[in-house]
């Protein structure tokens, strides 16, 4: 499979992970070995003295690059807050862009969204940001400066798969920046469908996570992401009302 | 004076430094950043930068999400 390439810097994997619902860091770092990924989004949060183990240590010794996100935050004052954080602490300006609406729908705000996108792009920091399936933020998010865009499939955690397929192609047809299906997988067939559409990776995480067998779900996700890479290359016929014989229709 | 650290309040004595509160938490100076009052201290001022009366410190890192 031809590598991703994300400002600049390239990966053979095209399955972007998350971290979040993993019930310990053992099954995280079964999956996360399963998965094959190479690029992984954690969570900034209050240190907390009695926690064992860090999410950290595991993505280290799996040589996987972490990618903090902004969950958690509504304002955009809040996320560039949450972004300069992790820069701090983790050593990288780049960042997946979260800033949600409420807390029932967990959807992208998409006024704040921008609004801190064109401040972290100001400061130099390489912006990844969620969104809902809309064409038309994605192209001005592009224009302001955003080293991908990462539309949803479905709300967070939901499993509903792509509900909008068609948006999404439109996404990517208008975009020269890399488009992240984000949220919603459920199971594989999910990610297949986006690689399909012309995503240029998948970002999931609970559909893993959250998995009677992570390890498991990792690996069919893998190989779903590579599958729809390739029928996407391939080329898929077109659509038809009727038969057409595949076979000679002569004696 | 009272400062607030990760949303708890302690009463600490003057001149106490932002590497010392960090301190009261963790031994870590990796994978660890610091605001007070919504502003990044970065790790090489943590020594020199001293807290005031009803500072607001946070001491973040990751963990799994997203």
């Amino acid at each position: 499979m031809d590598d991703l390439i994300i400002a600049g810097e390239k990966f053979s994997s095209r399955l972007i992970m998350g971290t979040g619902g993993a019930p310990s860091l053992e099954v995280l770092d079964q999956a996360l070995a399963a998965s094959g990924t190479e690029l992984t989004t954690v969570a900034m949060r209050r240190l907390d003295p009695a926690a064992r183990g860090s999410v950290l240590d595991v993505l280290r010794e799996r040589d996987i690059k972490v990618l903090p996100n902004t969950a958690g935050c509504f304002t955009a004052g809040e996320a560039v807050l949450t972004a300069r954080l992790a820069r701090e602490a983790l050593g990288t300006n780049w960042v997946k862009l979260e800033v949600i609406a409420d807390e029932r729908t967990l959807l992208p705000d998409p006024i704040e969204t921008f609004d801190a996108a064109e401040r972290l792009v100001a400061e130099g920091f390489v912006v990844l940001p969620y969104i809902g399936d809309d064409p038309a933020l994605a192209r001005r998010l592009e224009q302001a400066g955003c080293a991908a865009v990462m539309p949803l499939g479905a709300p967070i955690g939901s499993g509903l798969g792509i509900r909008n397929p068609h948006n999404i192609e439109l996404i990517v047809e208008a975009a020269s920046v890399p488009v992240i299906l984000d949220a919603g997988i459920g199971t594989a067939s999910d990610a297949a469908q986006a690689m399909e559409l012309g995503c240029d990776a998948v970002l999931l995480a609970t559909a893993v996570t959250r998995a009677q067998r992570p390890d498991l779900m990792a690996a069919a996700m893998k190989a779903a992401v590579v599958a729809g890479r390739l029928a996407r290359q391939a080329g898929r016929i077109p659509r038809r009302r009727y038969a057409e014989a595949s076979s000679p229709m002569t004696p | 004076m009272i400062v607030t650290i990760n949303g708890a309040a302690h009463e600490v004595a003057d001149g106490i430094t932002v590497a010392q509160a960090v301190r009261t938490l963790t031994a870590a100076t990796t994978g660890v950043a610091v605001a007070v009052n919504d502003e990044v201290v970065t790790r090489s001022s943590w020594e020199t930068t001293v807290l005031g009366d009803s500072d607001r410190v946070e001491v973040l890192t990751a963990v799994q999400g997203g």
